[in-house]
């Protein structure tokens, strides 16, 4: 069972009260029919799917009804962090350059998620 | 390899079954093989039951990071059934049903497939239409399917509520009545016992943690064992496709979450044939054990985690109290998750990737045990002629780009 919190009601509530939608931060393409199959498709069905640091929408169903963020472990389960929409995580598997949390001295930190 | 018969148990007997032949060896591994499996579940165990039978090649590794059946091969509820909608997945798992049929007596190993017959109920007119649609599309496709009315249903399974006071009143059902259920830890070692036999490599314990490439051609994985080399190399890891994609520069269009099933305390029998609902969403048999095997859906979120949330389970008994208020006193024994990896369409990749020689077959999602003999037989053709074999082509990674899904949602149904 999680208690997640809602940044938008500010408060800790349980995990039947929300509704989880996948991963999150993927933008729509500016102008879809300009868009190859290859671009499409991926933009639809390709996903991180990571064992680790995930970066989720979820929706405050029965509460507030407002979709935010969560920064999540997929192996622990661990919320990291919930931020509002529009906002960007402070948490990620990755460092702000882009570069991977990859080499032997980020393993652990990976697995920690890295503070931007 | 010693064979299993009624004989060998009476002489057996006589040396206080102390002398059983091991069931598979525990080899060190080679330095190179012909073809790598990575993962040693049922579908990877019968990829290289196959590829030594059926094409000759038995220069094979299966590369486990476990224990064999650890993964959701023996985690699942072992619904095996074939009345799929579209003639591509009807097609797969049909073949898969055929291959069941003679399984038993082919590996020489009771995998005690048992065809009691599978119901869908239908709760709501819309239900009943699907019911019939998908009823029709099975006929064409030489699939035993029927429709079948509450009466009916009654006299098969008398403890279900067909009432009409029910919340959700039961309306009909389709019925496949060779569709059941079988042992599934006995089908992973019954796969790996034959595969053994025919000179198959099995080495559990061993991880694969990255994948030998080069100018685009796999060539070998690296394991927490050391460097083991072949020209081809199938992946078949389901809930952890997506992190052996990863290492070889892949993504895939699956999402890992936990599904969990649970057991009852043991009952006598009664209830010898499988429930299915996808409206108030739960399913149930009756193991010979005699506890109640109930599952239902996935958990929501993505999770690498074997165990699922107590929400779920709540919702699932709801609806099985729903359909049998019977069983509302019955209290329940275990509870267990496995990582399902599901796919955009409900339907499994089997597929060559951009790397070369490195195929996958996974995304058999909720789904898949009814599969195992098939995908192997279908995946094992497509690792020898370096081709997808014809049954396995539709489900290639490129539908998901070029938009020729399968959408197998409806018959998929409550996550088996
Ligand atoms: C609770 C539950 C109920 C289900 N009910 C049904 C049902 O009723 N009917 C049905 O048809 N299907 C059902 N399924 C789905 C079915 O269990 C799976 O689709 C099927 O068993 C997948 O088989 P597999 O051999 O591909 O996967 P697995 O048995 O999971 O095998 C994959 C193996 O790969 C190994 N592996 C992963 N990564 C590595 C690595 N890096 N190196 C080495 N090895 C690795 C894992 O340890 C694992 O043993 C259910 C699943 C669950 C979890
Ligand atoms: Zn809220």
């Amino acid at each position: 069972m999680f208690y997640i919190h809602c940044p938008y009601c500010g408060e800790h509530r349980e995990e039947e009260e929300f509704h989880p939608k996948g991963q999150a931060h993927i933008a729509r393409p500016e102008d879809p029919a300009a868009c190859s199959d290859e671009e499409w498709g991926d933009y639809l069905f390709f996903r991180d799917n990571p064992r680790g640091i995930h970066h989720e929408l979820w929706v405050h169903a029965v509460g507030c009804r407002k979709f935010f963020n969560v920064t999540r472990n997929t192996v622990t389960y661990e919320i990291l962090e919930t931020y509002k929409m529009g906002e960007q995580p402070s948490i990620t598997a990755e460092y702000s350059d882009g570069r991977p949390a990859q080499d032997a001295a980020d393993q652990a930190s990976l697995r920690e998620g890295v503070r931007a | 390899m010693q064979r299993y018969s009624g004989f060998g148990l009476v002489k057996h007997a006589l040396s206080h079954h102390e002398n059983w032949q091991r069931q598979w060896r525990n080899p060190t591994p080679k330095k190179a093989y012909d073809v790598i499996i990575v993962g040693g579940g049922g579908h990877g165990l019968a990829t290289a039951y196959y590829l030594a039978k059926e094409h000759g090649i038995k220069n094979v590794a299966v590369i486990e990071k476990g224990w064999l059946g650890g993964g959701n091969t023996a985690r699942n509820t072992t619904i095996v059934r074939s009345n799929y909608l579209w003639d591509e997945a009807a097609a797969l798992y049909e073949h898969s049903m055929k291959l069941w049929e003679g399984l038993s007596q082919d590996l020489n190993y009771n995998v005690m497939f048992s065809q009691r017959g599978v119901m869908n109920l239908g709760h709501t007119l819309q239900d009943m239409r699907d019911i019939q649609r998908r009823v029709n599309a099975n006929r064409l496709n030489g699939i035993d399917s029927e429709v079948i009315t509450p009466e009916r249903i009654k006299e098969l399974v008398p403890v279900i509520d067909t009432s009409k006071n029910a919340r959700y009143p039961i309306l009909g059902a389709s019925w496949q009545s060779r569709a059941g259920v079988a042992r599934h830890d006995a089908v992973a070692w019954g796969f790996a016992r034959a595969a053994d036999a025919h000179g198959v490599d099995i080495l559990q314990q061993t991880e694969v943690t990255g994948f030998k490439i080069r100018d685009g051609r796999a060539y070998g994985v690296h394991t927490n064992l050391g460097d083991v080399e072949a020209k081809t190399i199938g992946c078949v890891a389901a809930g952890n496709s997506g992190v052996l994609a990863k290492m070889a520069g892949i993504k895939l269009p699956l999402e890992s979450h936990p599904l969990q099933a649970l057991v009852s305390e043991p009952l006598k029998p009664v209830l010898d044939t499988v429930v299915m609902s996808n409206h108030v969403h739960g399913y149930i048999s009756q193991s010979d054990k005699g506890d109640l095997v109930i599952g239902a859906g996935i958990d929501g979120y993505n999770g690498y985690g074997q165990r699922g949330s107590y929400s779920t389970v709540e919702h699932t008994l709801q609806a099985i109290v729903e359909m049998f208020p019977i069983f509302s006193r019955v209290r329940m024994n275990r509870q267990w998750g496995g990582i399902v990896d599901t796919c955009p369409d409900a339907c499994p990749i089997l597929s060559k990737t951009k790397v070369k020689g490195l195929f996958f077959n996974c995304g058999w999602g909720t789904g898949g045990f009814k599969a195992t003999p098939g995908s192997g037989h279908v995946f094992a053709a497509s690792l020898a002629k370096g081709e997808m074999h014809p049954i396995a082509a539709p489900f290639s990674i490129d539908r998901f780009n070029t938009g020729a899904l399968v959408d197998e949602h409806g018959a998929a149904g409550v996550a088996h």
